[in-house]
């Protein structure tokens, strides 16, 4: 029998539909990703059993951090088309007598995360181009019943745009007190629904173990 | 230059045919798998779930409101307590037993702690949620998905033998606690779980049971 004779170059592998693969997962990739915002506060969510989605819009979202500071945000990130952000600084620095220009709104408007300035910094904070001074600014928003700025946000805010949720994200070991407050501070401008944001886990319960 | 030309021509004439140009794209590649890696790591796939919560609205001088009444022997309150315990007790505190205040059992969070207390006492509801749930699972009961919820509301909403379960908050617990009784809530398909400030003598209480030093002297009622 002769012999059959095998290939000997290198097999060439046709790369092709690898690469159409990647390019369609790349490009869905691309359309869906909602970068993750860099929040001026770490916070690891508590868990719950919860199923509801955060809402994407008309959301006030209080952040409250492990060191007792409470930062705010409108809309998870950038403003929609709505343009709440600029309305709410504006009202905000009527209250505070102070004048904010046109592209401090911008500034205040394009803002990813959520703020937590006191209202008298904040043109600084606006006007800061380095970012080391802005997270420095970041201290949180003023709670103390002598100056409850806090109060003033939620009261403008729900001014602005009466369909706001309001949304409270904060780590699973804060203290209560201060989120006792922030609900007291809340249930004062008569805000009585909250969505808590949490993460999701699995519960599952053993009735017949009850039963015996 | 010209020398390559001439070379070309060279070629060409023993090949004759033309071939498609063969692109190698290895590189491409890469830089792809690399794009890929950084979406896929940047992007929040899981989106973040929020868990709805309704407190009893204020009652302010302006418009004075009775609070409701309810029955001692359903009554249950729950303690946050610190160091992630929960302190409870079964009825109320009438102002005679102010210096003769009621024992509190010290649980936890864990599945056999809470979860099993409120079971126990949410039997009945417990298990009416649970069968309406196999049964939809079963298709023994035809109803649409989004309105499974309103009807496991309806459940809770006409039940009366499950407990009232009182949540309070001693100062030391902290917010992963808050939500993660309420998560037991809705777990054990509690219907009626309100959230209310923590009254003097139940600090008394929890500080005794956890042996802490009393913080500061009750304000006077």
């Amino acid at each position: 029998m002769p012999k059959i004779k095998l290939p000997t170059k290198s097999p060439h592998i046709d790369m092709t539909p690898m690469v159409d693969l990647f390019s369609v997962v790349l490009t869905f990739l691309m359309l869906t990703t909602t970068m993750r915002q860099p929040e001026p506060a770490t916070v690891d969510t508590p868990f719950s059993i919860s199923e509801k989605p955060t809402p994407d819009f008309n959301t006030m979202t209080l952040l409250l951090s492990k060191d007792d500071k409470v930062f705010i945000n409108f809309d998870n990130g950038p403003d929609t088309l709505l343009k709440y952000r600029p309305k709410i600084l504006t009202e905000m620095g009527k209250r505070y007598n102070i004048e904010f220009t046109e592209a401090e709104l911008r500034e205040f408007e394009k803002m990813p995360s959520s703020i937590g300035v006191p209202i008298t910094k904040m043109k600084d904070f606006l006007d800061a181009k380095d970012n080391k001074v802005k997270t420095a600014l970041q201290v949180g928003v003023p709670i103390d019943s002598t100056d409850n700025q806090l109060a003033m946000w939620v009261l403008f805010a729900r001014q602005v745009n009466p369909n706001l949720q309001a949304c409270i994200k904060g780590d699973s070991k804060t203290a209560f007190p201060i989120v006792q407050k922030v609900l007291d501070i809340m249930q004062d401008k008569n805000v009585n629904k909250f969505n808590l944001i949490t993460s999701l886990e699995a519960a599952k319960i053993n009735l017949d173990e009850i039963q015996k | 230059m010209a020398e390559i030309i001439q070379e070309e021509k060279g070629k060409g004439k023993h090949k004759g045919k033309k071939h498609p140009p063969h692109i190698d794209m290895t590189p491409m590649v890469d830089l792809m798998c690399l794009l890929i890696t950084f979406f896929m790591l940047t992007t929040a796939f899981s989106k973040s779930k929020v868990m709805e919560i309704n407190l009893p609205e204020r009652i302010t001088k302006d418009k004075p409101v009775d609070p409701p009444r309810i029955q001692k022997s359903r009554t249950l309150n729950i303690i946050l307590g610190p160091n992630d315990k929960i302190y409870w007790y079964p009825g109320g505190v009438s102002p005679e037993d102010y210096n003769n205040l009621p024992p509190v059992t010290e649980v936890d969070y864990s599945p056999k702690g809470i979860r099993q207390l409120l079971l126990e006492r949410n039997k009945t509801l417990a298990k009416r949620i649970a069968d309406f749930k196999q049964q939809v699972l079963e298709g023994k009961i035809k109803i649409p998905q989004d309105s499974v919820l309103k009807a496991i509301a309806q459940l809770k909403k006409v039940d009366d033998t499950g407990p009232i379960v009182l949540i309070k908050a001693y100062k030391k617990a902290n917010y992963g606690n808050f939500v993660d009784i309420l998560d037991e809530m809705n777990i054990c398909g509690i219907a009626r779980c309100p959230f209310v400030p923590i009254a003097w003598y139940e600090e008394k209480m929890v500080e005794t049971a956890a042996g802490i030093a009393p913080s500061a002297a009750p304000a006077k009622n």
